[in-house]
């Protein structure tokens, strides 16, 4: 069972849909209604490089209660060999291997569950390469 | 494209058609004995007996989330009620960190535009009622594509002060030289949540909540309410009672995800909307005197400094670490406390760092009074950069 909230991302979530401006070529991930560099309302779906770059991080030690369990954890800004960037968990490594720079890949991961029924999400997590 | 700064109507009324007459505020910190109405009915009849005037017009509540902290939504029409006010006008205003920044500029226009002649601009947070305060300030944060990932709010101030410190060698004593500076500022401010000082050595080794930032690198969880009272600076000349003058209001937005900036060490927002302010007011950045910003993190006021135009792009932390920015400094910063010390009912934030200004301009700042205040600013900011309000007050 999954609900009404969790279905409408699962383009994205699951297999990185972006929507790229036909004008200017910007990739906006998650896709948007209207390009926020040049204003056009034109894109076509394209699927996102898996792998990328770490542009930044930081490692919870205090997590919200839903993540309380899974502390020390790794979330970083990454950078897409296209450009594109998002925000992902860093998983399967040593918290204190994890530097700017490090070349990583996306992976299917689950990440959390939803509401009091426990809902299994899923989505993207990244690995070091 | 609407620009707000070129309109002539708008460089009019921020020319100085406004004036803050009065103010007041509850003190910071666990008020486990006063409710989320309470608190603001307490700042408000403060602020209203401070002015001397007989009545408002109309009132602005900055909140962040009465809803999720204390499951009371409609909170304009509460506080109204409570306040015995009713059947005034009263709206909530909400941007996250930045709602009492937006109240009083939501007032602001109210009387620039003559639409009212006094009106209240309050903020009120109740945040120790037992909500899950982390989960409740990540809605200020992208939902989907980065609270959803596990992200927090120390979280995403660590992954900024990484990368300025990766990018701009700032160092992680510098970090905790703004908390020991907001604490020795905060220990003189009779309101604030922490009167206890805190060494180099405290905050170096306190419990780490997101690398590099530790717990006393963050501004803490509290109950709060500040108040304001606006009117025209005609009728304020008539109440005979101490009075500052807005110089400039300005706010921009940012995008709500931090990754979806170009920069990772810049607040665009900030720069902005100070630009705005300083076109404005026709004023420099070196013209101000003090200013009150948003260190919700000791990483934020090193970047906000710098955007604001304070100091070079990359020279926060060296700036704050040869105390520039100390009471005696050469501008000093949240001479209040700030929100490090002072504390940070988010609502009340933006409101608070108005009166703060108040009391040094009008000289009643006490102990932290600073010699020749004559131009403070207040730098508001709501979740990771996505909404900033500035606002410039001047001395009469």
């Amino acid at each position: 069972m999954i609900s009404p909230k969790y279905h409408r991302e699962i383009p994205q979530r699951y297999r990185l849909e972006a929507g790229k401006c036909k004008q200017c070529g910007t990739i906006s991930f998650p896709p948007r209604l209207i390009c926020p560099k040049c204003k056009s309302k034109n894109f076509e779906t394209v699927q996102l490089s898996r792998e990328g770059k770490i542009l930044t991080f930081t490692i919870i030690r205090v997590g919200p209660d839903k993540f309380s369990k899974e502390t020390p954890y790794v979330v970083a800004i990454i950078e897409l060999n296209d450009g594109a960037r998002l925000t992902a968990q860093v998983t399967d490594c040593d918290v204190n291997k994890v530097e700017i720079g490090t070349k990583v890949k996306l992976v299917f991961r689950k990440i959390q569950d939803e509401g009091k029924w426990g809902l299994h999400c899923y989505g993207y997590k990244a690995i070091l390469i | 494209m609407l620009n707000e700064m070129n309109s002539p109507k708008a460089n009019r009324l921020a020319g100085g058609d406004v004036a803050v007459i009065g103010v007041g505020m509850t003190k910071f910190g666990e008020l486990w004995n006063k409710s989320l109405r309470d608190i603001f009915v307490e700042a408000a009849m403060k602020a209203i007996e401070n002015s001397g005037v007989d009545h408002i017009d109309s009132m602005y509540v900055g909140t962040m989330s009465g809803g999720l902290f204390v499951g009371q939504e409609h909170v304009g029409a509460v506080m109204a009620d409570y306040l015995g006010s009713v059947p005034i006008p009263a709206t909530r205003v909400e941007s996250a960190c930045a709602s009492g920044g937006a109240a009083f500029r939501s007032a602001f226009f109210e009387v620039a535009s003559g639409y009212s002649e006094i009106v209240l601009a309050g903020g009120v947070e109740k945040m120790t009622d037992g909500a899950d305060v982390t989960d409740a300030l990540a809605t200020a944060a992208d939902q989907e594509y980065e609270v959803y990932h596990g992200i927090t709010f120390p979280g995403l101030y660590a992954m900024m002060a990484r990368a300025h410190m990766h990018q701009y060698k700032t160092t992680r004593e510098q970090l905790a030289h703004v908390a020991v500076k907001n604490h020795k500022n905060g220990s003189l401010n009779p309101n604030a949540q922490f009167r206890s000082q805190a060494t180099l050595e405290q905050v170096m080794n306190s419990t780490m909540v997101a690398d590099p930032l530790r717990l006393l690198d963050c501004s803490p969880v509290s109950d709060g309410g500040a108040a304001v009272i606006l009117c025209s600076l005609e009728y304020a000349k008539k109440l005979k009672r101490p009075f500052v003058k807005v110089k400039a209001s300005a706010q921009a937005s940012g995008t709500i995800a931090l990754h979806s900036r170009e920069s990772l060490t810049s607040l665009d927002c900030v720069s902005v909307a100070a630009k705005k302010a300083f076109k404005q007011s026709n004023i420099k950045p070196y013209d101000i005197n003090f200013a009150e910003v948003h260190d919700c993190f000791t990483i934020a006021e090193i970047i906000v400094t710098e955007d604001l135009g304070f100091f070079e792009k990359g020279k926060g932390g060296i700036s704050v670490e040869q105390g520039l920015t100390s009471l005696n400094g050469k501008i000093p910063i949240n001479t209040s406390g700030g929100l490090k010390a002072k504390g940070h009912p988010v609502g009340a934030t933006g409101i608070a760092q108005i009166i703060e200004c108040y009391e040094q301009l009008t000289g009643n700042a006490g102990e932290r009074q600073i010699k020749n205040a004559k131009l403070g600013l207040a730098q508001n900011m709501g979740g990771s950069g996505a909404s900033c309000t500035i606002h410039i007050l001047e001395a009469i």
